[in-house]
């Protein structure tokens, strides 16, 4: 008895997701892609806030989960490789969204008193995407790193 | 509005020391509709910044893309004893903040 209590539980919890996902799902669907960003929105974006300098790879490391459950709210932690002195710090980080309807997700900006470059937030995905960031250095240099999830329930732009 | 603030009360002189700010807002993004179909209104904490002593030590410049209560976890090395402000600011310009004290050793 107890046993079937507790699968009609399950039945009716799993029902009641299965019901949120598919609103979701419709929800997705009513609005077309050609809202969202693309890689050349992305590209525009970096060089919006940064101008046209070299981009080079490497230095910025980024952490995302390999898949999320739910786009909206994704950890995502930026490491920049710099000693952080008054000479030689990271002055500026950028987070670029290839898919979001707006490519800036956030900007930082850091200093040498900040002591350690790395910078941790929660982000929006509006589907499975390879996110960047930038670095702007103290000496002007530009560094890219990027790190790609995979967004099972669908963020879409909603929510 | 609440607010949750992570820090250390006591760091010795040069330490790096980690900070956590939380605050409760659901950035609304602009590109949601509701029941009728029509967009809701954007609604975001657009700066973040961090002082020590009066003197900034990280800022922050929100999009949408952020999600609804936004968290942010940084870090800033420890000079003196002092006073720490958090300050959140909105598209029309309102402000939050909260203050933490720090002692250094």
């Amino acid at each position: 008895m107890e046993m079937m209590k507790q699968d009609k539980f399950n039945f009716m919890l799993d029902r009641r997701r299965l019901l949120t996902l598919g609103t979701a799902g419709l929800v997705c669907a009513a609005f077309p892609m050609s809202t969202s960003a693309e890689a050349a929105d992305a590209d525009k974006a970096i060089r919006d806030l940064f101008g046209d300098g070299e981009l080079n790879e490497g230095r910025v490391t980024v952490d995302l989960p390999p898949i999320a459950e739910n786009g909206n709210s994704v950890a995502i932690k930026v490491t920049v490789d710099s000693p952080m002195t008054q000479k030689n710090h990271v002055r500026r980080i950028a987070i670029i969204s290839p898919r979001n309807p707006l490519a800036e997700v956030a900007e930082f900006q850091l200093g040498p008193r900040a002591g350690k470059a790395e910078v941790a937030t929660r982000i929006r995905m509006a589907g499975t995407q390879t996110i960047r960031a930038v670095a702007e250095m103290s000496d002007g240099s530009l560094w890219l790193g990027k790190a790609s999830t995979v967004v099972t329930l669908a963020a879409c732009i909603i929510g | 509005m609440s607010i949750r603030i992570s820090a250390p009360d006591t760091a010795s002189r040069d330490e790096i020391i980690e900070l956590k700010a939380l605050i409760q807002h659901p950035m609304e993004t602009g590109y949601r509709r509701n029941n009728r179909g029509e967009i809701i209104e954007r609604d975001i904490i657009t700066t973040f910044e961090c002082t020590y002593d009066g003197d900034t030590v990280f800022q922050a410049r929100f999009h949408p893309g952020i999600a609804a209560n936004p968290f942010l976890t940084f870090y800033t090395r420890a000079t003196r004893s002092g006073t720490l402000e958090f300050r959140w600011t909105d598209q029309n310009g309102q402000s939050w903040s909260e203050t933490h004290s720090l002692s250094v050793e």
